[in-house]
């Protein structure tokens, strides 16, 4: 009993006396790949601890209104009557602060068209309303002269759970594409009209990698990882052009003259030659007015350090940089945060 | 007189020190049995009123509605409701008449030495995590599915509504096979346990007066008739709440369809997809007011099911039988 207790009292005392700051956030799954590698770069320069749950971008979004983490992550932006709500519970705005861009792609598995599909925005839809069929439909031969498309059916894959990924995929088929806007919408979960689903960005890939014929919409790193094709798209200005860094680089770099004040804007649709037209910002929700000092100078200077250093990581990990137009508004917005009325320094 | 009166004064203080042990007892196990109850009244009170944004809006038409949409806030139930009972239906078609064999085959007819190493194995399918045969399901059987058992039944049986359209590999088919898999031990288990409780002299009697090994097997049977049912409702309450193996091989799509090679979607596969991202109050509430329908469902199944054991064991009591 006695040796129960000193145990216990140590690793009290021990459990104290490690005990260093750390910061709970919760939200998309979408950025978890870079944001735990920047948490354990920034862990490693400054000792200060990110805890992050990658609960999804709804998670996120309810978890900071109702004020139970420090920071959220999402990768579609809060309503108008999120932030009110969370106004409403926690007494402050909450910013959006852009961080990474990825791209949605349409993978497909079709052996014989090989790489470098060519859809355009009306036949994309199409096909994930349901109304085109099959491979070698006229419509999709027409941008795809001089190559040989099967008579095989179209199986569409999409997501089975809620995600940013969709959110971004059905906020550009609702620009393009009127009856997708009456009929399905936008939203982290719809009402597809066809299709199987699959549960995260794995489960599609994993669908589309093992039936053929089957096209899919995921994230640009599952695509790559998984060795399968994905599909040119004809963006605003008519060119086709293929998901990378660079063209979603550019899409934001295009849509960045006309971002909102609040920064929540969807850069899907973009106008410029070389943007990919499915784009999308992830961003991390910050209470404007922080409640605790520390907290606030750590995650300030956290967001510093992402602008700047952890923008390095990102293309490795597949996910592009900002363009610096949009870190110059960053840093805009966080000379914003306060602590009680007063600006951090 | 005296030496009883004697006897009992004597042994009295004893029985009273006992009685208060058995009181406490008493008492407690009743309170945890109480416990229990309360548990169960309280899931259904909390869930009930997190729902009543859905129940208000929706009413009974929530479990007559086939639209899901999360956009418009539009929710019906019936075909996670359909899904739900249609994938556990042929999961038990498939694992029953396989569970019982096993068990039949465990009792009567595998030699002495066999015996234990097998119950063992076949138990230790009980104890593989759902995810595991999910993952399982999804790159190893799913697969074997789509290339060479619906191609079969397409050939073969084609013509049946049951059997039409194209093979994904996932589907109601696939999900009914693994929850097939996943409650053969319970219902192998329970029926092994069950037959070997039968009376020797019964069998032995039926033997002696000439009848066959299957004929003696019967006989088993029929005197184990309520086991064997307590143990397919065990395995279909299991059949009923299966999520991870289920989503990811069951199509996620909620649809009505006749095939089973079509995609379906169930209560519990939704809950898990779709809990994490659902924003508005409508949403989260719709899918509360789900795990209360999947909680009633559970409860009516059973509920019939022990009606349905209750019915047999009184006509076999009342002197019929086989």
């Amino acid at each position: 009993m006695k040796k129960f207790l000193s145990f216990l009292l140590v690793s009290l005392v021990m459990n104290v006396a490690l005990a260093q700051l750390q910061l709970n956030g919760a939200g998309a799954t979408f950025p978890y790949v870079i944001y735990s590698k920047w948490f354990d770069e920034y862990q490693k320069k400054t000792g200060i601890q990110f805890n992050y749950q990658s609960i999804g971008s709804g998670g996120g979004i309810k978890q900071v209104i109702e004020g139970t983490v420090d920071f959220g992550a999402t990768d579609g932006p809060m309503k108008d009557e999120q932030l009110a709500e969370a106004k409403a519970k926690q007494g402050t705005d909450v910013l959006h602060i852009p961080t990474v861009m990825g791209a949605v792609v349409a993978m497909y598995n079709v052996p014989e068209i090989g790489t470098d599909l060519k859809l355009t925005p009306d036949v994309l839809a199409e096909i994930f309303l349901g109304k085109i069929t099959k491979w070698n439909d006229a419509k999709i031969a027409a941008s795809n002269t001089g190559r040989t498309l099967p008579d095989k059916a179209i199986v569409v894959v999409h997501r089975s759970d809620g995600s940013g990924t969709t959110y971004i995929f059905v906020d550009y088929l609702s620009k393009v594409s009127d009856e997708w806007k009456s009929k399905v919408g936008v939203g982290t979960s719809v009402n597809w009209p066809i299709g199987l689903g699959g549960k995260g960005n794995e489960g599609v890939a994993g669908q589309v990698k093992q039936i053929e014929g089957s096209i899919g919409y995921v994230e640009l790193a599952y695509a790559v990882m998984n060795n399968l094709p994905y599909a040119s798209l004809k963006n605003k200005a008519g060119n086709f052009v293929s998901p990378s860094l660079e063209s979603v680089t550019a899409a934001a770099m295009n849509e960045a003259k006309k971002m909102p004040e609040d920064l929540r804007v969807s850069i899907t649709d973009a106008g410029g030659k070389d943007s990919y037209p499915i784009s999308g910002f992830t961003w991390l929700l910050v209470y404007k007015d922080q409640k605790d000092e520390v907290k606030a100078k750590a995650i300030v200077n956290f967001l510093r350090w992402a602008f700047k250093e952890g923008q390095a990581f990102a293309p490795g990990l597949y996910y592009a940089p900002l363009p610096k137009e949009v870190i110059t508004l960053n840093e805009k917005k966080i000379a914003s945060i306060t602590y009680k009325g007063k600006p951090i320094k | 007189m005296d030496v009883i009166q004697g006897i009992q004064t004597v042994v009295s203080p004893k029985i009273v020190s006992r009685n208060f042990g058995d009181t406490v007892f008493k008492y407690l196990s009743q309170f945890f049995a109480f416990l229990i109850l309360l548990l169960i009244v309280l899931m259904a009170y909390e869930m009930y009123a997190s729902s009543s944004l859905s129940i208000q809006k929706f009413g009974w038409s929530f479990l007559t509605s086939t639209e899901w949409d999360p956009v418009a806030d539009q929710y019906g139930a019936l075909p996670f409701i359909y899904g739900t009972l249609m994938s556990s239906l042929i999961a038990l078609v498939i694992a029953v008449p396989i569970g019982v064999g096993i068990a039949i085959f465990l009792v009567e007819l595998a030699p002495k030495w066999l015996e234990r190493p097998f119950s063992f194995i076949v138990e230790l399918l009980a104890g593989i995590p759902s995810i595991v045969y999910g993952l399982w399901g999804f790159f190893v059987m799913v697969p074997w599915i789509r290339t060479t058992v619906e191609p079969f039944l397409s050939r073969h049986l084609g013509s049946f509504p049951l059997f039409e359209g194209a093979p994904y590999g996932v589907g109601m088919l696939a999900a009914g096979v693994i929850l097939s898999i996943m409650i053969l031990p319970i219902i192998s288990s329970i029926s092994r346990d069950v037959l070997k409780a039968v009376p020797v002299s019964q069998k032995e009697a039926a033997l002696a007066l000439g009848s066959t090994r299957w004929e003696a097997t019967r006989i088993a049977l029929s005197y184990s008739r309520s086991g064997i049912i307590g143990a397919t409702i065990l395995g279909l309450g299991r059949a009923l709440g299966e999520t991870m193996a289920v989503t990811m091989v069951i199509g996620n799509r909620p649809v009505i369809k006749a095939s089973l090679f079509e995609p379906g979607y169930t209560m519990a596969s939704v809950l898990a997809n779709e809990f994490t991202e659902a924003t508005t109050e409508m949403y989260i509430s719709a899918l509360i007011e789900i795990a209360l329908v999947l909680f009633v469902v559970t409860l009516l199944v059973n509920t019939v099911a022990r009606l349905l054991v209750w019915s047999f064991t009184r006509n076999a009591d009342a002197g019929g039988r086989l």
